[in-house]
Parts: structure tokens; sequence; C-alpha cells
């Protein structure tokens, strides 16, 4: 083999044979234009990351900025001032309102979510049904937000001439719903054939084996997901925004009474001309984020030390 | 898929006979929770069975009223009777496509980072990266383009319109700019990087499933990492791409908050990019406060048109991730 005008790979030669195992492969540097072309477009890509880093850190960095200028222990506890010029006042009941509300949504979503992947991935299998509900799940989860509070308007609010945290919750509920269900179906799937086929082998009923063998194995994928989307759902504006009404006092009650939450008084103050107003949606944003990351990176955390534990279970 | 194994310990409740004979303890309430697990999956049928009906119901005497030459009109002006919504059809996708322009490059670029370039120890905190991006509510990317995005966007717009604004067709989409910063362009700025995330998530998948022996053999062949790129990933991914692009035009035309505290409420329809304009969502938020009898019934219309809209593009993507798996036999 006249091997000289080929330049060596790369690779650390002090592997004798080349590995079965491929990964092993490296790309050539290649010759002039090619090289320039590959190495070109390794910039780009790597640059493409940076890019979109760029927009996260400045976001982040600029509403902690102007959010600690807010904060204080006296805002996060108060009622919500009633002038927008007022420099009294804090977002208090806004913190309630987002709990509130948020909880009521997953209060409704999870445990339905969790069914219909249950229904997907343990009953319905490849049935024709199945895949409608699989492929109108997806479609769902596209629907906009702001869809979904006409959509709640319309049926709850224009028919009870009542605005409260309720509407606002299921309107939430009905944007998680086809999230939990996606995400679920899928951690199911990850559980073995083997867990189900020894549990149905001790006499276990179908029911009673996806209760105590198959639930609690993907529990933790489950968890992560729903809290993902419980984390998406904190943050929304529009399906709250014809649903919840206004309040400036806390309201702890689902059905009783309007409500606000932080991402209205964001969206109500962002445009105030006032500085304290402007202030207050800068205090709430900050804190909306605060609470969103948090719950992402538990959900984040939940999966990486899950999949680290069946990976290694399995592998 | 193998649910063959039939209870077989003696000790354990009987197997379900299979004709007559007395019911087995726990048949009911496996039964039950069976019915309880298909009614989940009836509740999404109905759910969006719902959203459906009941939109269409309340923004029926729209319809009605203006027709199909009415509502696809392209004046909107309540105050004048003029209820159409064909110019904020037109701007919605404007501002989708801008946002694609930007997005969809930087999210193959990521994806590609991912799955080609970064270290394997990298790649968690790449995505998670990403996910805290996707975590940023939209509420607060709009406060962040309105209050800082905006301002250097000003001095940005105009020296665009300085030096495009003579030349024949860009002058008209590089008009005169806004001198809030606050115009479709910003919108199309801020939804871009709204939309980045999912398009990459995607994207990444769909790279991901492109078979290691594909990339080795043009590697062997001495390929450079850009040519295994182009010549194994891309092809191999090229459906699934179009796909991540039309899920991410999807969700940038509902895209509402962000959009309405940036896009500097024009109702008129204008290619302008760098001038004020709307989108349905963001009229929506704009007008259903004070809107009342048709004006609203027509707003509701605005979320059925997005609905019909995101419903289709849904569907498109999926059939084609559908038909690129069957293709390549694995699932994404």
């Amino acid at each position: 083999m006249a091997t000289t005008t080929v330049p060596p790979p790369p690779s650390p030669s002090s592997a004798p044979p080349p590995a079965p195992v491929s990964s092993r492969l490296r790309p050539r540097a290649g010759t002039g234009r090619r090289r320039f072309r590959s190495g070109l477009a390794s910039v780009l890509i790597v640059l493409s990351f940076v890019l979109v880093v760029i927009p996260l850190v400045f976001v982040v960095l600029y509403i902690a900025q102007q959010g600690l200028k807010a904060i204080s222990m006296n805002f996060l506890t108060s009622d919500i001032a009633f002038s927008s010029r007022s420099t009294e006042g804090g977002i208090g009941p806004a913190i309630v309102g987002t709990i509130v509300i948020t909880l009521g949504a997953t209060l409704m979503a999870v445990p339905l979510g969790v069914l219909g992947g249950i229904f997907l991935n343990e009953y319905g299998g490849k049935s024709r049904f199945a895949a409608l509900v699989r492929f109108l799940s997806e479609i769902l989860t596209g629907v906009p937000s702001i869809v979904m509070g006409l959509f709640v308007y319309t049926l709850v609010v224009l028919n009870t001439k009542k605005f409260n945290g309720f509407a606002g919750a299921l309107a939430l509920a009905c944007l998680m719903l086809p999230v939990v269900i996606r995400t679920s179906e899928e951690m199911l799937k990850l559980v073995p054939h083997e867990l189900r086929e020894g549990s149905l082998a001790l006499g276990s009923r179908k029911s009673r084996t996806i209760r105590t063998v198959v639930l609690p194995h993907a529990a933790p994928g489950i968890v992560s997901g729903a809290l993902l989307a419980v984390a998406r759902a904190a943050g929304e504006t529009a399906p709250l925004l014809f649903t919840i009404g206004a309040a400036t006092s806390a309201n702890w009650h689902l059905f009783n009474g309007a409500n606000t939450a932080l991402s209205l008084q964001i969206f109500g103050n962002a445009n105030s001309p006032f500085v304290p107003a402007q202030q207050r949606a800068f205090g709430a944003a900050l804190t909306l984020i605060v609470i969103v990351f948090i719950a992402t990176a538990i959900a984040r955390i939940v999966t990486v030390i899950y999949t680290r534990r069946t990976s290694g279970a399995g592998g | 898929m193998t649910q063959v194994l039939e209870p077989v310990n003696p000790e354990a409740p009987a197997p379900v006979p299979l004709v007559g004979g007395p019911r087995p303890p726990g048949a009911m309430a496996d039964r039950a929770f069976r019915v309880v697990a298909f009614a989940a999956g009836v509740l999404v049928l109905a759910v969006l069975g719902l959203i459906i009906y009941a939109t269409l119901k309340n923004s029926w005497d729209w319809f009605s009223a203006e027709g199909l030459k009415g509502i696809l009109s392209t004046t909107w002006a309540p105050s004048q009777g003029e209820y159409g919504a064909g110019g904020l059809l037109l701007m919605t996708l404007i501002v989708g496509t801008v946002a694609l322009v930007l997005a969809v490059p930087v999210s193959v670029g990521i994806a590609l980072f991912v799955t080609e370039i970064a270290p394997r120890r990298m790649r968690l905190p790449i995505v998670f990266v990403i996910d805290l991006l996707a975590a940023i509510p939209s509420v607060v990317f709009g406060l962040w383009g309105l209050k800082q995005l905006a301002t250097p966007l000003q001095g940005i717009y105009k020296s665009l319109h300085d030096t495009l604004g003579g030349v024949p067709v860009l002058g008209k989409i590089f008009g005169e700019p806004s001198a809030s910063g606050l115009a479709l362009m910003t919108a199309g700025i801020v939804v871009a990087i709204m939309i980045t995330p999912i398009v990459t998530a995607i994207t990444r998948e769909v790279f991901a499933t492109c078979p290691a022996s594909q990339k080795e053999a043009t590697l062997a062949m001495g390929a450079t990492r850009w040519e295994m790129i182009r010549g194994a990933v891309f092809p191999h991914s090229r459906s699934g791409v179009v796909a991540a692009v039309i899920i991410g035009f999807g969700r940038a035309v509902g895209e509402t908050i962000a959009v309405f505290l940036v896009i500097g409420s024009s109702q008129t329809l204008s290619a302008n990019l760098l001038g004020p304009g709307d989108t349905l969502a963001s009229a929506i938020v704009g007008g259903f406060g004070e809107a009342t009898g048709i004006q609203k019934s027509a707003l509701i219309g605005f979320g059925v048109v997005l609905l019909a809209l995101t419903i289709v593009l849904g569907s498109i993507a999926r059939a084609i991730l559908r038909r690129a798996n069957k293709r390549l036999g694995v699932s994404v």
C-alpha cells in the first residue's frame, strides 16, 4: 500500500488496531479548500450555540438587574397598589394567584394526563383509536395559548358570567394535558417488558401491574415531565387574560372571586409610563423567572438521576 | 406489545375464565381501571372538539355577517365597521417568516453542535441551557424586548433604512423605521428566540437518528466533518428538518404576549419590516377588553383562524415525520 501521500489520521496512535467500536473513527482534517470549508462550518456551528446563549444571558441579567431594585420582603407580600403612580404596594396577591391557579391546573391535568399516557402505552398500543388520540394530542400541543384563553372564555366565562381562578386553571390545564400525556407515554415506553411479564406471571391483574410495577418505575420521568409542563404553565399570560379578571388583594379561593397572577402583573405594568409600575413589572418578572427556573432545574435533575439509574441497571 | 402472558400461579386469583363462571376477584377493578384510562384518551378528543365548537359558535356572527370576502379583506377598522382579518393574517405570516429565517439556521447549527461536535460530556449542559431559554415566559421576553432590545434596534433600523431604503424592492421591506424600535422585525426577532428551543429539539432528535454506519462510511472514505454532515446527516434528515421548520412556524404564528408588547400595534397592513404592525394573536389581546358585538365575535374568529392554521401546519408536519419514520424504520 502506497500510503505515503495520505496523512496519518489524527487519532491517538497508541491504540494499535482500529477498534471495532466505530465511534473512534475521526473525520479527516482534509487539505486546502476542503479543510477550510470544514473548519468554517465547525466555527459557524459553534457560533450558533453562542448566538443563542446571548439573548438568554441578556434577558436574565437585565431582568435580574432591574428586578432586584424592586424586590424586598415587603414587595413580595404587600397587596397591589391601586394607582400606577404609587410607590407603595407589591405583588403578594399575584404570587398567591399564580400558586393557586397553577396548582389547580396541575391537579386537573396531571392525573388525567398520566391516565391518558397509560391508555396510549398500556391499553391502546397500536390500535387505530390510540393512533388518533396520539395524533390529536400532538395537534393539541401546538394550539396557541391565546386560543385556549378564548376557548375557556367562551365556554366558562360567557356562561357563568364570572371571572375566577378556576377558569384560568382550566385554560392552563388544557395546555398542559397533551404535554403530560406525551411525556407519560414516552416514560412508560421505557419500562422494560420483563417487569410487566414478571408481575403478570405472579398472577397480578393488568391494572395491579400498572399501579404497583409499571407506574412506580416510570414515576421519576413522569414527575420530571409534569414539572416542566407546570413550569411552562406558571409563566403563561394569554390563557389568564380573559379568564381570571383582576384583583388587588390576595385570593386563595379557586372558585370564588376574581384573581391575578405574576404574568398578568408583568403584562399590565410593562406598558405603563410610570416608573413605580415599571418597577413592579420587573420585580414580578424576576420572581416569575426564579420560580420557573427552579422548577425546570428540579425537573432536569430528576431526569438526569433517573436516566443514570435506569441506564445503569439496564446496562 | 407482547402481552401474551396469562397469570399462571395457582395460588393467585384464577385467570379470567373464557366463558361464564363466577367472576374472579379484582375483575371489576381491572375493568374499571381500563375504562378510566380509555376515558382519559377520549378526553383529548373531547377537548379538541369543544375548542373547535365553542370558538366557532361564538365567532359565527362574524363569519355570517362579513362573508368570506369580508373576513379576508385587509382592512381592520372596527370604528368604521370594517372587520377584515386578511391584513393581520399576512402580517402574522410575515412575522413568522422573519422568525424562521433567523431561528432555523441557528437551530440547525445548535443541533449539529450537540449531535456531532460537542464532547459527550457537554451535551447535557447544552441541552439544559436551551431548556432554560424555553422556560422563560412569553411575557418576560416581551418586557425585555420592549425595555432593552428595542432601544439599540432604533439605530440599527435607521441605518438599515438609510442603506437599503433606496433599492427598488428592498426599499419597501426596509421602509421608514418606527422611532420606538417597536416593529414587525422586532417581533420577528423575539419570536425567533422563542421558537429556537423547539426547532432545535426536533432537529436534534432527527439528526440523532442518522445511523452511525452511514456517517462512518463517509468518514472512512476520507471525508472531513462538514462533508460527513452534508453527505450523511443532511440527506438522512431532510424531511425531519422540514417538519421541525413547520412546527416552529406553527409556534411562531401563535405567539401572543411577547409579540403584542414589541410589535407596535398598528392594524394597517404593511410589508415594512421596520415599521409597526400587528398579528392575529396580538390583535386579540389588544382589542378584546373593549370589544363588543361583532368586533368581539371577530376577535374570537381570529382565534379560529389561528386554530385552523396550527391544525393544518401540525398535521402536515406529523405526516412528514411519520412518513420519514416509516422509511427509516425508526421512531422519533
